[in-house]
């Protein structure tokens, strides 16, 4: 079972620390790999070849910078829509199959498919939600982010 | 390479990820043709423009414990919803809060992400956001998620020209 080697990954005291260190960020140096070892009183090689566990079982989807997509002229946008149950499966490939959707969740609500769209250009938005309408027979509501209140997920193991 | 060009291939590479080096902004400066310096003043000013967040991981949630994930919504008169998100993103109670507009049917214009490890863990932290930053009285509604499709990244960045314009 693939569980099992998360588990048996997260039961190891470095690997914790080091998940949460590196949620907090890694600093901007020559040798960030140095500061961390010392940090957790290990050495970079060991740092190293522990983020390349993470990455390749899937516990870590990304190793690197996180982009604030508006400061590139982008747009990110929540999108929600309601489908009947027995078209369920049939949407979510058709918004799927889309790559400016970033991500796609089931919710309990009558609007019960909620996902984010990332545009490289905000002008996009509208015409990707008006093929997604033509091609899914559902209407899409745009909830555009109007303010961000920033508060840094941290999810400590 | 122009510097231009030279920096916009900066940015694509930095979105397949932080090369796993020792000297990881040495690897990057060879690709590019800048300097290992150049590649660190460009990735430091991005971050201080806010272009660029934080260097760190993304997890996997689910993969953690976290296998509870709900939008907790409010609906906040306009004149206070500033107010009010900036007290919820100051308590650390949620993972993610934004202002977004109402549409026809839905009255909710604070939404709020909250992570927890089981159903009941994310329940109690509503009630306790609720209670102790006053919210009793704004309407709200928690939509739990039943099941993820999609997550990855987004791609944003181009290698070649057209990406160029849009990152200036």
């Amino acid at each position: 079972m693939v569980t099992e080697t998360y588990q048996t990954l997260l039961s190891d005291e470095l690997n914790r620390a080091l998940i949460n260190r590196l949620q907090q960020g890694l600093p901007v140096c020559s040798e960030p790999f140095q500061q961390l070892a010392e940090e957790l009183q290990t050495t970079p090689a060991v740092i190293l070849e522990r983020i390349t566990q993470f990455l390749d079982c899937g516990l870590a989807t990304r190793f690197g910078p996180m982009f604030q997509i508006e400061r590139a002229g982008g747009a990110f946008t929540l999108v929600a829509t309601h489908v009947d149950e027995h078209r369920f499966d049939e949407v979510a490939a058709i918004v799927n199959a889309r790559h400016e959707v970033a991500h796609n969740y089931r919710r309990e609500h009558w609007l019960n498919m909620w996902f984010v769209l990332a545009c490289e250009q905000p002008q996009q938005v509208a015409c990707v939600l008006d093929e997604l309408e033509k091609a899914s027979g559902c209407e899409m509501l745009n909830f555009p982010k109007e303010q961000e209140f920033y508060v840094q997920l941290y999810l400590p193991v | 390479m122009s510097v231009q060009n030279a920096e916009q291939q900066l940015k694509f590479l930095l979105q397949q990820g932080l090369p796993l080096d020792s000297r990881p902004y040495r690897v990057l400066a060879q690709q590019t043709g800048l300097s290992e310096e150049q590649v660190l003043q460009r990735i430091q000013q991005w971050q201080q423009e806010g272009l660029i967040r934080r260097m760190g991981a993304i997890v996997d949630h689910h993969q953690l414990g976290y296998n509870a994930n709900a939008m907790l919504v409010f609906d906040i008169p306009t004149e206070q919803v500033d107010l009010v998100g900036e007290t919820i993103a100051a308590s650390g109670r949620v993972s993610l809060c934004y202002r977004r507009p109402r549409r026809p049917g839905w009255h909710y214009n604070l939404f709020c992400m909250i992570h927890g490890r089981c159903r009941d863990q994310v329940l109690q932290q509503i009630a306790q956001l609720r209670q102790s930053l006053g919210l009793s009285v704004f309407p709200f509604q928690i939509l739990f998620s039943r099941q993820q499709f999609k997550q990855c990244g987004g791609d944003y960045f181009e290698s070649d020209a057209k990406g160029a314009a849009n990152g200036n």
